[in-house]
């Protein structure tokens, strides 16, 4: 007789174990399976549109798909198409994320992120999108992006679709308001209803949303007032009409208030260009006409510092100022040893001297660097603009240039104001003979004075390397503009340049919009000829015994 | 003085008189007129180098008619009257058998009387406003119809621009395709508040008042775009403005004539992205010619950010169809040259055959590009066929009857249709 079978409880109980491992394992090769089975298809998605996404003519289709499509990386594919990181492997059609590096690219899947290694220029081909694509990429993102937990992100997301909205758009946006948290990004959901009510909703919603959006200045609320107001229906277009007034009345005082801002920052670069003139030709009294070429030096320090160290862009501009005062300080001291020193006293010999050495400079730079202008870069802390109102923004490199000249013209009052420097060569401008005889060294302070006017031209060449191109020629654009504030200012002083630069600045911004750019220019040279006939001496004419001299 | 005139006189005549005996061995000698100093430097250096690569590889082919190629490279500094006496010193001291030169238009109207004086040849590289034909000129940079009328086309057809920004600096080239362009919308049924028409000094560079006026009037509800005549170093600070402003190429784009790579190559890209211009040739066009072109370019001039552009191409194929031209008539002699050049055909980077025609204008294809981050142009459209360049508009109403045919019998740049007579003003 066969013992009966008696089951161990301790093997009893691993088979129990075993069993349920053995159903977790199936659950686990099940789950596993499955979610392979789901990841697969979004690969396939992304991957499969390879060929439609590389062809011009089929990509805004491949596009709808993806935004059509249900994946969850979705949104990163579209962000990444837009800002041209999408890339097409040409060997085997796989499609790419990129991060440029030496020579090449770090290649990583754009369907699960896995890193494929480097690769040359030549193995993988851009996704290219037009201005059509992007607009669409845009408005795509826009809608993903009313979801995203960064209320910043949802609030440019909402203001990006004010101007696009239709019914469904519109009905998502009022739902997800009902739920919003931050009260900004809320305000703006319910703008967006209302001005989707201006084109769409009955004559009662119409009317609630002109009382509710009030005085808005966005131009999209003035667009759809002013069809409202042409309306059959009296009272909407009565409504809109009154509205639409005061919108309109907002928005000239607010132009109004940006001409004087206008005027202001062009006049603080003027300001910037001519105060080293004020020293070099107002304090000294030497026609310097190669003015322009230091603002042009103390420019290219700033490209050179950027070209030298790619990656220090951010903080190039703080270490470029003092560099730019340093070289431009003494290219102007070795250009008062060398020349201006003696032709003290004859101005035309000066001029035509300074002349010169301005086309010496000019050519140095041409046929050193190159005659090319050169790229100076932008740090991102001087990009972008403060926003007031929808109708009123202040660029932000503007308000820093504005800030920096005045920055620039305090330090330069303390230096001849309040220091024994400044008491020095305030003492030999006024008069020679008799600083001397005090014992002032005049060759010495004559040359320290003409490197500080060179080097605050060159600080200014820095500034002016954020708004305009860095070129050989540059500094012509510069020179008669210089010349004509000092001499409207006032010759020999230095609150008459900062004034006069910021009134030529705003006289100019006025008459531009009226008569255009040419014939404002004129209109100020010609007021500033009469201006001179009537007081030869300036705004601000030096008083005293020097004055006579 | 008679004395002297005299001696003066033998003088000049023994030299000829040796200049023609050695005449057989010289090598043909090519004149250069562009900048290499002052305000044009930065455009007309390239196009200097250009034509000593060429000249160096057709030496490398074996020259032509069997005698060497020689460069004669003059600077007339970006100084307009400057350039007609070099123009002459060319022609007359070192007796050079065709001139390839001048950028800005007041350059060539300069030059213009020396050549036709001296009865020499001038092939001219840039795009220009036309309402021009002169005997001894040849066009081979884009007329209106092969730049401006196209890419407003593009932007109505295409984007459905609706309402229209012309600006531009204030010369001859922006104030002349201006004119013309303003005829063309209002004939095509835009109204007269749809156009807004903005000149600006050379060299503008505050641009604030009037991005903020284009942003304005880009904001009344219907679809706005700039067409820029925009010229040189004013380019940068307006794009940078546009920037400031938050004014991006999907709500305004802005379509330039006078942006190419090079003007790009000194500019910090990112905010010009999606902003368009139209040319006929770009360096990314994807063609084993230019492939080859690029190539040998970087080779010469031994630097690889350097980029090409649209005028380096129109003397490339100003160059080609001026060698075929030598072959065809069997000598560098300028008038046997300017009968044989007509009808020339060779090919040109963008995969096309160029054609001179009878009014000394060629065929070309107009392309529209979108400037990348990487300061190249990515093509988003390009006319089907070569488009021929009409010297007089047909959309001004002083020119619309002119044309211009240096065939027999009409011979004449300015040949009126309708009375039949030629106007007798030689360009």
């Amino acid at each position: 007789m066969r013992p009966p079978f008696r089951v161990n409880p301790h093997t009893k109980n691993q088979l129990h174990r075993m069993r349920l491992f053995t159903a977790w394992l199936c659950c686990a090769v099940l789950l596993f399976a499955g979610r392979f089975a789901i990841g697969s298809e979004q690969n396939d998605l992304i991957d499969s549109l390879a060929e439609e996404l590389r062809d011009r003519k089929t990509v805004a289709q491949a596009i709808d798909t993806i935004v059509s499509s249900s994946s969850e990386k979705k949104g990163e594919w579209l962000e990444f198409i837009l800002e041209g990181k999408l890339y097409v492997r040409k060997s085997d059609n796989k499609v790419v994320s990129v991060v440029k590096s030496d020579g090449g690219f770090t290649l990583s899947a754009a369907s699960n992120d896995e890193a494929l290694g480097e690769a040359g220029k030549r193995d993988v081909s851009k996704i290219k999108i037009n201005n059509k694509l992007r607009a669409k990429l845009r408005a795509a993102l826009a809608q993903l992006a009313l979801s995203n937990p960064d209320p910043e992100k949802r609030l440019e997301a909402v203001e990006q679709m004010l101007s696009k909205l239709d019914d469904d758009k519109a009905e998502a946006i009022s739902k997800l308001s009902a739920t919003e948290s931050d009260p900004d990004v809320k305000e703006m959901m319910v703008l967006a209803g209302s001005v989707h009510a201006l084109e769409n909703g009955s004559k009662e919603e119409q009317l609630s949303a002109i009382a509710s959006l009030g005085v808005n200045t966005r131009s999209i609320v003035s667009q759809r007032l002013q069809v409202l107001s042409e309306s059959e229906d009296a009272d909407i277009a009565a409504a809109a009409a009154e509205s639409l007034e005061k919108i309109q009345k907002r928005i000239s005082i607010f132009e109004k208030v940006e001409t004087v801002l206008f005027g202001l920052s062009l006049g603080s670069v003027l300001a910037m260009a001519a105060i080293g003139l004020a020293i070099t030709f107002g304090v000294m009294g030497v026609i310097n006409m190669a003015h322009g070429e230091m603002i042009m030096l103390g420019a290219y320090c700033t490209w050179f510092l950027q070209y030298m160290i790619p990656g220090f862009i951010e903080y190039s501009l703080i270490v470029a100022i003092p560099l730019a005062f340093t070289v431009t300080f003494l290219v102007g001291m070795v250009i008062e040893f060398l020349v201006i020193r003696h032709l003290y006293g004859r101005p035309l010999e000066t001029l035509l001297a300074t002349f010169g050495i301005s086309l010496l400079l000019q050519q140095s730079v041409r046929t050193l660097v190159s005659p090319q202008n050169v790229p100076v870069s932008n740090p991102s802390w001087l990009t972008g603009q403060i926003h007031i109102d929808p109708a009123l923004s202040i660029a932000v490199n503007r308000l820093v240039i504005f800030f920096f000249c005045i920055a620039v013209f305090m330090v330069l009052m303390w230096l001849l104001r309040r220091t024994f420097f400044g008491l020095k060569v305030r003492a030999v401008s006024q008069n020679r003979q008799m600083a001397r005889a005090m014992g002032a060294q005049s060759s010495r302070i004559d040359a320290m004075t003409f490197g500080l006017g060179a080097g605050i031209a060159g600080v200014a060449g820095v500034a002016l390397s954020q708004l305009t191109n860095v070129g050989p020629n540059m500094g012509q654009a510069y020179i008669v503009d210089s010349f004509m504030v000092v001499v409207f200012g006032g010759v020999g002083n230095l609150w008459g340049t900062l004034l006069a630069g910021l009134s030529l600045g705003v006289a100019n911004k006025f008459l531009e919009p009226w008569v255009g750019a040419v014939v404002a220019k004129i209109l100020v040279l010609v007021f500033i000829i009469l201006f001179i006939q009537r007081y030869p001496r300036g705004l601000f004419p030096q008083r005293g015994r020097a004055a006579g001299n | 003085m008679k004395v002297k005139g005299l001696i003066a006189g033998s003088i000049a005549a023994g030299t000829l008189f040796a200049a023609q005996l050695a005449h057989a061995e010289d090598p043909i000698k090519v004149g250069v007129l562009h900048s290499l100093s002052g305000t044009m430097a930065i455009s007309e250096t390239t196009l200097k180098d250009t034509m000593l690569m060429l000249v160096e590889q057709q030496n490398a082919k074996g020259g032509l008619l069997g005698r060497d190629l020689e460069a004669v490279v003059v600077d007339p500094a970006s100084d307009w009257p400057l350039f007609a006496e070099k123009a002459r010193e060319l022609i007359e001291v070192e007796k050079v058998d065709a001139v390839f030169g001048a950028w800005t238009s007041v350059s060539r109207k300069s030059v213009l009387p020396v050549f036709e004086e001296l009865d020499s040849i001038l092939f001219y590289p840039v795009q220009y406003e036309g309402e021009e034909s002169s005997k001894n000129v040849f066009y081979t940079g884009a007329a209106p119809n092969q730049q401006a009328i196209p890419a407003v086309d593009y932007l109505a057809d295409e984007i459905g621009v609706e309402r229209w920004v012309l600006a531009g600096t204030d010369y001859v080239y922006p104030r002349t395709t201006n004119k013309i362009l303003e005829a063309y919308l209002k004939d095509s049924g835009v109204a007269e508040e749809d156009i807004m028409i903005n000149y600006t000094p050379f060299g503008h560079s505050d641009w604030q008042s009037i991005v903020s006026s284009i942003k304005k009037f880009g904001s009344e509800g219907k679809k706005t775009a700039v067409v820029s005549t925009i010229n040189g170093d004013a380019n940068v600070p307006f794009y940078k403005e546009l920037g400031n402003q938050d004014v991006s190429a999907e709500d305004i784009p802005v379509v330039a004539f006078s942006v190419g790579e090079d003007e790009l190559s000194g500019i910090d890209t990112a905010p010009l992205v999606g902003h368009l211009a139209a040319w006929n040739y770009f360096m990314s066009v994807d063609t084993p010619e230019n492939d080859e072109f690029i190539g040998n370019w970087l080779k010469f001039i031994g630097n690889d950010e350097r980029v090409s552009n649209d005028p380096m191409e129109a003397h490339y194929i100003g160059f080609n169809m001026w060698v075929k031209a030598v072959e065809k008539a069997g000598t560098t002699e300028p008038s046997a040259v300017q009968d044989a050049i007509i009808g020339v055909e060779v090919p040109n980077l963008t995969g096309g055959t160029s054609t001179m025609l009878k009014n000394h204008h060629i065929t070309k294809p107009v392309l529209i590009g979108e400037i990348q981050d990487d300061g190249q142009f990515d093509v988003v459209w390009e006319t089907e066929d070569l488009v021929p360049g009409d010297a007089w508009s047909d959309f001004l109403p002083d020119s619309k009857d002119i044309i211009s045919d240096w065939l027999p019998p009409i011979s004449c740049g300015n040949y009126n249709t309708v009375t039949k007579a030629c106007s007798g003003q030689n360009y």
